[in-house]
């Protein structure tokens, strides 16, 4: 084992000279002798020079010593995958948290590091192999089951080459450590594959036969996203905004409604309530297509904002890694992290501590390079069985001061395929979710027609001219006509444009409602009126957003949502008629 | 016992450098000088090389000052006694009381684990409008106030130590004008609540590296509290002092400014003081308040930038008002919904009518003919102006809603107003 000396401490950045052969981010661990206890701080090497290794240090630094031991492991930074990793807490570097707090009470321990899936649990063991197939990495070699999805146990990615089974443990209940397969490479060595393998998080998972478009849109429920803004499985988008634009409840929501089989949750470097809100709420909600708890679905990397910053660095690796492994189930994946931004600034200060040349705002020279790394690595692919399976990354940007020209933000709109951005005059105005309609984009299909999306688009566009000429001509300096495609645009603005994310009813409408409620709004929206006063369209238009608002509250399946229905429609027609 | 030093090389700002062996990170030293005695820390190790913050500044330290390193981390005294006094950011007496040594207490303390928070569910009414009806406070919550200099941030800041239900108030002041201190410190004892309160000050002629360890002091004897069982609420003025301090420390360090000067991890230095923040499970609460003054007004400064994004919420205070566009509180959700069923509808309403207000106000200003619906805003506007954003209307959150439905009816039909109708049906009406 190679070990070094520490010769310089600088925040979380130690620097260690070391004997014998060490790899770039090669994990080692310094050693810190307090009082009797004996801490391992989890470390890795960011730049070699000469002699001396830069590591950065995923916990406190405080009273390491020159001189003291740093021992490496030879391993870079891994995830444990296996069953039981869904409705598991994380932190960065995948030790759970609700165990570590039964452990060590209410505060982090440093050097404290537990197993990421638990030794004692049995599981439900099938075997698919069988002996004397030929197999390569990412097959299948049986099944477990875990909450309502068949987990399968594959051949650990990392092994190269073809494989003949040698033998498969028969269907039984085991633990993740046993030993379900012993594999025979091309020169005959034997190999042993248990029910969970280890991956470094910072390489990607290749094992799949072929790259997909992603062309199936991912229903969120979200009307703005599903219709305006899509987002198709095995995408990315992002979402920029100013502090209080409402990020954050976008995202849950979104890790509530959307339509995919896991939900993998990155808090990276935000507030640790947020997380809170989750960890309490999910175990109750129900997910309506299958019957169990959001929870069953969900897996959450929490590394908030006062937890190591290195180790932030790591979470969002850690997150789409195990995220990768679940595709390789033929499963659909939702990666939401929350937020990319602080992650980018736990590179800067990596940077910053190893006196790097900055870039733009000091953010390091590469930092687009790696953004772009993350993105990438979603995708919708097919299996080496056939199945496919989809990561789709949406990420949130938290730019300096609510301007989208600073690095992280075009850093992220060059390989995203949706934006969507969230302006602060919009949630000033309590316009929520405050995606401006405007700025953002997508490249994606929509759940209606695109055709049909763009021709509302381009009313709406018209509205905010008037409305911006406006400010300039007044009101009484606006023809008629004008006039109503101005008030046409705060029409779908207000009815359709926002939802209120706290509502039992309006929270969440299925691609089935938003079909009805964009025939309503289009209607509106593409009739023409004959009305000769200003206050007399204002005031229809606002009766007509009144009643559309009520009738967003009213659920699909009760009484009244046809007939409210109707009774808007009605009115929209005698008003146009009414020449 | 220890071993003394005599030979300092570099010597910049409040940094020294000297060559020692044994030393720990983060480990104190006392360092004495012609001048006096003065606690330092150690920021950073290189080989021999020995870098040190010296808390009273290096001001007449001379470079054989005798260095002497206590193999220890600064601590803080925590018990009852520190009820009703003063203290300077390195926990020295600053009133004229004994100095106490007793159960001395580790600063920067770890991290809470995420999953020993509980969800915040108990709002603290303060019988201001703008913050019970709009953006409710919640225990556990941290919320910065906003505001440029010049506003009168520290009096809205006693006003709601007064008046919040909690046990212990901490305050830690940064960069405070001395007539600030004895503000503050006058205001709590005459309403009763300096038994309650401890003080952590650094006023503005004090040495710099004092202002960066008052939050850390302030915090790590609330924490004690809190895990006491008490709910403890930590007011804070001003932290741009607090980051200007870092950034002092930075660039003497000759590290790469990041934004305006401001070191890179500013975010994370900020997020791990604000993160102390919490509801335990099966213990007490910290609520942090803390005032962030932003220079010039401008809100993408970098300070109350980053502190935007770590807090949960911000209250913005301009021209003596809490601005309705902007501040937010976050946590207002956990709340709100078990108050009065039409505090959201209200909330809600009230706000977007305001905002037209607003733009009607606009039009006005560029000499546009008023419509009749300008001119329902135009009252709207005046009466939420006068009876529910002045800072000096002190009522309950049920009165502030009964009023808010009053001066909605007083301006508006229902049907103008874009409430759902079986909250109109209920509430609506018109006064006598």
């Amino acid at each position: 084992m190679t070990t070094g000396k520490i010769v310089g401490v600088n925040g979380n950045m130690i620097t260690v000279a070391f004997e014998g052969a060490v790899a770039q981010n090669e994990v080692g661990y310094a050693c810190l002798v307090d009082g009797d206890k004996k801490l391992r701080l989890m470390s890795e090497i960011v730049r070699i020079r000469g002699r001396d290794a830069d590591m950065q240090v995923y916990e406190s630094t405080n009273d390491l010593e020159i001189g003291d031991t740093v021992e490496f492991t030879g391993d870079l930074l891994t995830a444990e995958l296996g069953p039981g990793l869904l409705r598991q807490v994380y932190d960065g570097l995948q030790n759970p948290l609700p165990e570590l707090a039964k452990q060590c009470g209410f505060f982090l321990q440093r050097g404290t590091y537990l197993n990421a899936l638990d030794r004692e649990v049995k599981w439900e063991f099938t075997p698919v192999a069988a002996p004397g197939q030929r197999i390569t990495a990412g097959e299948t070699l049986g099944t477990v089951p875990e909450g309502i999805f068949q987990h399968r146990i594959m051949v650990p990615f990392s092994f190269a080459g073809v494989f003949t089974v040698k033998s498969v443990a028969p269907a039984g209940s085991y633990t993740v450590e046993k030993t379900v397969a012993v594999l025979t490479d091309a020169d005959g060595n034997d190999r042993e594959v248990k029910m969970f393998q280890r991956w470094p998080v910072k390489l990607p998972i290749t094992c799949f036969q072929e790259r997909l478009m992603p062309t199936t849109t991912m229903v969120t429920r979200i009307r703005p996203i599903d219709t305006f803004f899509p987002v198709a499985l095995g995408g990315t988008y992002c979402i920029p905004g100013p502090f209080g634009a409402g990020k954050t409840v976008l995202q849950q929501t979104t890790a509530r409604y959307a339509d995919v089989d896991i939900v993998i949750s990155a808090a990276c470097g935000e507030r640790a309530g947020e997380v809170v809100e989750t960890l309490r709420e999910f175990p109750e909600l129900m997910d309506p297509r299958t019957g169990r708890t959001l929870m069953d679905r969900t897996v959450i990397i929490c590394n908030t904002s006062s937890m190591p910053v290195a180790a932030r660095e790591a979470s969002v690796y850690t997150a789409v890694t195990i995220a990768c492994y679940y595709r390789q189930m033929g499963l659909n994946v939702l990666l939401l992290a929350d937020s990319t931004s602080r992650w980018c600034q736990a590179l800067r200060e990596l940077s910053g501590r190893l006196e790097e040349i900055p870039g733009e705002e000091a953010f390091p020279a590469y930092l687009e390079s790696v953004i772009a790394g993350f993105y990438e690595r979603a995708g919708v692919v097919r299996l080496k069985d056939g199945s496919v399976g989809s990561v789709t990354i949406g990420g949130t940007v938290s730019p300096a001061g609510g301007n989208f020209d600073e690095p992280v933000t075009q850093g992220t709109l060059k390989v995203v395929g949706a934006f969507h951005g969230l302006s602060r005059a919009r949630s000033d105005a309590r316009r929520y979710p405050a995606i401006d309609p405007l700025d953002s984009w997508s490249k994606y299909k929509s759940v209606i027609d695109n055709r049909r999306v763009d021709r509302l688009r381009e009313i709406l566009r018209e509205g905010n001219d008037v409305n911006q000429m406006m400010k300039v001509v007044g009101e009484e300096g606006t023809s008629i006509g004008d006039f109503i495609t101005y008030l046409k645009g705060e029409l779908l603005d207000a009815v359709y444009l926002q939802q209120n994310a706290f509502s039992d009813v309006d929270a969440a409408t299925s691609a089935e409602r938003q079909q009805i409620m964009f025939d309503l709004v289009e209607k509106a929206m593409l009739a023409e009126y004959p009305f000769k006063q200003k206050s007399e369209a204002r005031k229809f238009f606002q009766e007509v957003a009144q009643e559309y608002i009520d009738w967003n509250q009213t659920a699909m399946d009760s009484e009244d949502f046809q007939s409210r229905l109707e009774a808007i429609q009605k009115k929209i027609e005698e008003a146009s008629q009414h020449v | 016992m220890y071993k003394v030093y005599h030979t300092i090389d570099n010597l910049s700002g409040s940094v020294i450098t000297l060559r020692a062996e044994g030393v720990q990170y983060r480990e104190l030293a006392e360092v004495t000088s012609r001048t006096g005695t003065s606690l330092a820390q150690v920021i950073k190790l290189d080989h021999d090389t020995v870098t040190l913050q010296v808390f009273a500044g290096a001001r007449g330290v001379a470079t054989d000052a005798k260095v002497r390193f206590l193999g220890r981390p600064m601590r803080v005294p925590f018990s009852d006694n520190l009820l009703g006094r003063a203290f300077t950011g390195s926990a020295q007496p600053r009133d004229n009381g004994p100095e106490l040594t007793d159960n001395m207490i580790d600063i920067g303390t770890p991290s809470v684990n995420p999953s020993k928070r509980i969800m915040p569910r108990n709002m603290v009414r303060t019988n201001i409008p703008m913050i019970d009806v709009f953006n409710t406070l919640v225990e556990s919550q941290k919320l910065p106030i906003f505001a440029k200099a010049g506003e009168p941030y520290n009096d809205l800041l006693a006003r709601i130590a007064l008046q919040a239900e909690v046990d212990i108030i901490i305050l830690g002041g940064m960069g405070l004008k001395y007539d600030d201190y004895l503000k503050f410190r006058d205001t709590l004892d005459e309403s009763g609540a300096l038994s309650r309160t401890v003080m952590f000050v650094h006023t503005a002629s004090d040495p710099i590296v004092e202002c960066m360890l008052v939050p850390d002091v302030s915090l790590a004897v609330a924490e004690q509290f809190a895990l006491n069982g008490k709910k403890v609420l930590v007011l804070l003025t001003d932290m741009t002092s607090f980051a200007d301090a870092l950034k002092e420390i930075a660039i003497t360090m000759e590290q790469i400014p990041s934004n305006r000067g401001y070191p890179g991890d500013l975010y994370s230095q900020l997020a791990a003081r604000y993160e102390k923040a919490v509801d335990f499970d099966g213990a007490g609460s910290i609520t942090i308040l803390a005032v962030t003054t932003m220079p010039g007004d401008d809100v993408t400064h970098p300070v109350p930038d980053n502190t935007g994004y770590i807090t949960e919420g911000q209250f913005y205070l301009r021209n003596g008002r809490i601005e309705p566009f902007g501040s937010l509180s976050r946590l207002k959700q956990q709340v709100n919904k078990n108050t009065r069923d039409d505090h959201r509808t209200i909330m809600d309403a009230m706000i977007k009518l305001y905002a037209s207000y607003k733009e009607t106000l606009e039009k006005q200003s560029m000499g546009f003919r008023m419509s009749e619906w300008d001119q329902k805003l135009l009252k709207y506007g005046e009466s939420f102006e006068k009876q529910m954003m002045d800072l000096s209307v002190n009522i309950s959150l049920e009165k502030a809603l009964d009023l808010g439905w009053q001066i909605l009816a007083d301006c508006f039909e229902p049907g103008e107003t874009g409430i759902p109708t079986k909250f109109t049906s209920r509430y609506w009406q018109k006064s006598v």
